[in-house]
């Protein structure tokens, strides 16, 4: 009815490719969460430290974050800082565009969660002789990590799908890239790209499960 | 940085471009909530195990990168012949994915009104439609206009993806500019402002209704 054949033999052959690919999708996603939660812990404390300078630093950042395409700020990353002479390649800049997307994401989740955090616990750290650092250090920062522990898996699940934005930067190593490479050799766009589908929707999921598994684990009361 | 060679043609040409991201983010997001609510409704109505197989198509649309499912819905309507230009096949990926994500706020709202609420209302008399019409729709519109605004926010960032099927969008059309003019920072940044500008008043409307509307907060 189609008048076209599938050949889904070519595409498969190129599997083991593809899941090198994936790997190296994960690995841009992991690298970017770490780098994007450990900005997030410092803008929040930032937004706490009542400093004038350093809060609308870390507003400034949540607000273009979530206001802008993630695809501009990998852009940003790739074509804009060569204003500067920082020249990235494709993987770094596409691991600064997401980075910086999810510290802006993942800030917000942590402003969200502080809100279930009575602040009079910190007090009671800080009259128990605790420095404010050390109060939001061992008090306020386990319980947030733990009540934005879903909001965070979340943002994980969108890193992955994010890195399939690299391709526009010509990054060529990823999932997206090595499929848009096979694809460009072959024009059986349909076959490669709805495998590599497959692959997203396989590798998302696992992270959804495993991180349920995680938290119905370590979150028992 | 302030002798630029940018002219106000080329002003105009970006305008053009957000004239387009904006096009896509009204057309998809209406049919995109249209598609949802009626998911949203037919989900709760069949419960969770008649559903699953519409849950599940829907699951996939937000499981799997937009690019990705932009090049094999363009791939699809080739194989099809349906000759769609490509503002179409955006539109219609788009609204699928917009309608994915509307379905869980619309039936996390319609979830949020209490069954008792509703048996009063047909123990009044009222028929299944008065119910959801009367008594459901603004109770449940209250719990779920928040979100809905940040989906559309979304989707409008999201729609610079379609860029990729050739369609000349605002982060198109600065990177057209760069190609020919060179200043990659400067000419990124209006483009930047331009969706900060977009998106700011509404994300900020959203914030407010949020916090009018949310009970005992």
């Amino acid at each position: 009815m189609f008048h076209y054949t599938f050949h889904w033999n070519q595409a498969l052959k190129a599997l083991p490719q593809m899941l090198d690919g994936a790997l190296v999708t994960l690995q841009i996603a992991l690298l970017s969460m770490a780098i994007g939660l450990a900005v997030a812990i410092a803008l929040t404390l930032f937004r706490l430290s009542g400093s004038r300078i350093l809060g609308a630093l870390a507003t400034a950042w949540i607000e273009v974050a979530r206001n802008t395409p993630a695809l501009f700020q990998i852009y940003m990353a790739h074509f804009g800082l060569g204003n500067f002479g920082i020249h990235l390649s494709p993987f770094t800049s596409l691991l600064v565009g997401i980075a910086f997307n999810n510290a802006g994401y993942l800030a917000e989740n942590f402003r969200g969660a502080l809100k279930a955090i009575p602040d009079t616990q910190a007090r009671a750290g800080r009259s128990l002789g605790m420095t404010s650092l050390q109060a939001f250090r061992l008090i306020v920062m386990p319980q947030m990590l733990r009540v934005a522990f879903l909001p965070v898996t979340n943002q994980m699940v969108w890193a992955i799908l994010m890195t399939s934005l690299g391709v526009t930067v010509g990054m060529n190593t990823d999932l997206a890239g090595i499929t848009q490479e096979l694809n460009a050799r072959s024009f059986r766009t349909f076959e490669f790209f709805a495998i590599a589908a497959v692959i997203y929707y396989v590798i998302a999921k696992a992270v959804t499960l495993a991180a349920r598994a995680f938290a119905s684990r370590m979150f028992r009361y | 940085m302030f002798n630029t060679a940018l002219s106000w043609s080329d002003l105009v040409f970006l305008a053009h471009g957000a004239g387009m991201t904006l096009a896509v983010t009204a057309v998809s997001v209406a049919a995109g909530t249209v598609l949802g609510v009626l998911f949203g409704v037919i989900r709760f109505q069949l419960g969770p195990y008649w559903a699953a197989p519409l849950t599940f198509v829907l699951d996939v649309f937000r499981s799997v990168p937009l690019l990705i499912q932009l090049v094999l819905g363009n791939a699809l309507q080739s194989i099809m012949k349906l000759g769609w230009p490509p503002f179409t096949t955006s539109c219609v990926v788009l609204s699928l994915y917009t309608a994915a994500y509307c379905t869980e706020i619309v039936r996390g709202g319609i979830d949020s009104v209490p069954t008792t609420t509703r048996r009063a209302a047909r123990s009044l008399g009222m028929s299944w439609f008065q119910d959801m019409r009367y008594i459901v729709a603004p109770l449940a519109i209250r719990v779920s206009l928040p979100s809905w605004i940040g989906l559309t926010l979304g989707v409008m960032k999201d729609s610079a993806l379609v860029l990729w099927l050739g369609l000349i969008e605002l982060l198109r059309a600065s990177q057209i500019l760069v190609t020919r003019l060179q200043e990659p920072l400067f000419i990124l940044l209006i483009c930047g402002a331009i969706y900060f500008i977009i998106s700011l008043p509404i994300a900020r409307l959203g914030g407010y209704l949020e916090k009018r509307w949310s009970p005992n907060d």
